[in-house]
């Protein structure tokens, strides 16, 4: 799926990274706790959170996810924007709760292929 | 055999805003030198859980990353409390971290067992009152 399918699914709003929509992705992951990130991840490229910090984004960076979605219309910070310019990283914000926006996403086909256990 | 390459790090542990800092700038170094994908993966993750334990168990540290022909060695350095159980500390859920922490995302008791995992070895020197020092080695090719 192209991250402009997720933008559209979740009817988000673009923050950053706007000229890399297009790019596929085939995994996400979804979590408040940056340490189970760590942890679990494998190869998803994105990373679905209610948490804003800007360990979010550098956890995203270290995992090598390309777009980040803001769930329950989190804004990411100023500091937040510019790391994730500097790495290329697509961040979206979405009024939609964490269950819901996985939900949809999973529903049409982006798994959790690669998540560890 | 040439000089390794190094790259040191002051680890603020005032700031929790900048932890994370020098383990992204790692890993731009790493790929600027052409390291393999995999490795760099590898050398950040360790480096980072490392790094991010240094600001909120430690107070900060020292950080310093050697590249050789044959390896990357990670080194980190703290003057906090020292980790009373080892072993202990090791176990997947182990954590001492406070709830405030637990809000900024971290204190799963993961760090340590993926600082394992991602390393091809690591030693911890530790001492109670007076600081920890990690050595995580990661092999190239
Ligand atoms: N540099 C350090 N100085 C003092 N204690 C430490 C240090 N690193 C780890 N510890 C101790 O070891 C425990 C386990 O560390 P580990 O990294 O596995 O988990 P955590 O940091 O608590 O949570 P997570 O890494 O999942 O965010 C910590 O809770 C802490 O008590
Ligand atoms: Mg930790």
């Amino acid at each position: 799926m192209k991250i402009s399918q997720i933008q559209e699914l979740l009817e988000a709003e673009v923050i950053c990274g706007g000229n890399e929509l297009d790019k596929e992705v085939s995994s996400a992951c979804g979590s408040d706790m940056m340490s189970d990130v760590l942890a679990y991840v494998k190869d998803q490229a994105v990373l679905l959170t209610g948490l804003v910090n800007p360990q979010v984004v550098r956890t995203a960076e270290m995992m090598d996810m390309v777009c980040i979605v803001f769930v329950r219309s989190k804004a990411p910070t100023e500091e937040m924007i510019t790391l994730a310019e500097e790495h290329g990283m697509v961040l979206l914000k979405t009024s939609k709760r964490m269950y819901e926006a996985c939900g949809k996403l999973y529903a049409a086909g982006l798994g959790a292929k690669g998540v560890t256990v | 055999m040439s000089e390794a390459v190094r790259f040191h790090f002051t680890v603020d542990g005032d700031d929790f805003t900048s932890a994370g800092q020098a383990s992204v700038q790692v890993k731009k170094n790493l790929r600027t030198l052409g390291i393999a994908p995999e490795i760099i993966r590898k050398v950040s993750i360790a480096m980072y859980e490392g790094e991010i334990n240094m600001v909120i168990h430690a107070g900060g540290g020292e950080a310093d990353v050697l590249i050789f022909e044959d390896r990357i060695e990670i080194h980190l350095c703290d003057n906090g409390p020292g980790i009373a159980n080892i072993d202990l500390a090791m176990q997947e859920g182990f954590s001492t971290a406070p709830d405030n922490i637990r809000s900024l995302g971290f204190g799963a008791g993961m760090g340590l067992p993926n600082m394992k995992r991602y390393s091809d070895s690591i030693t911890i020197d530790s001492a109670l009152g007076k600081g920890t020092k990690i050595l995580m080695t990661v092999n190239l090719s």
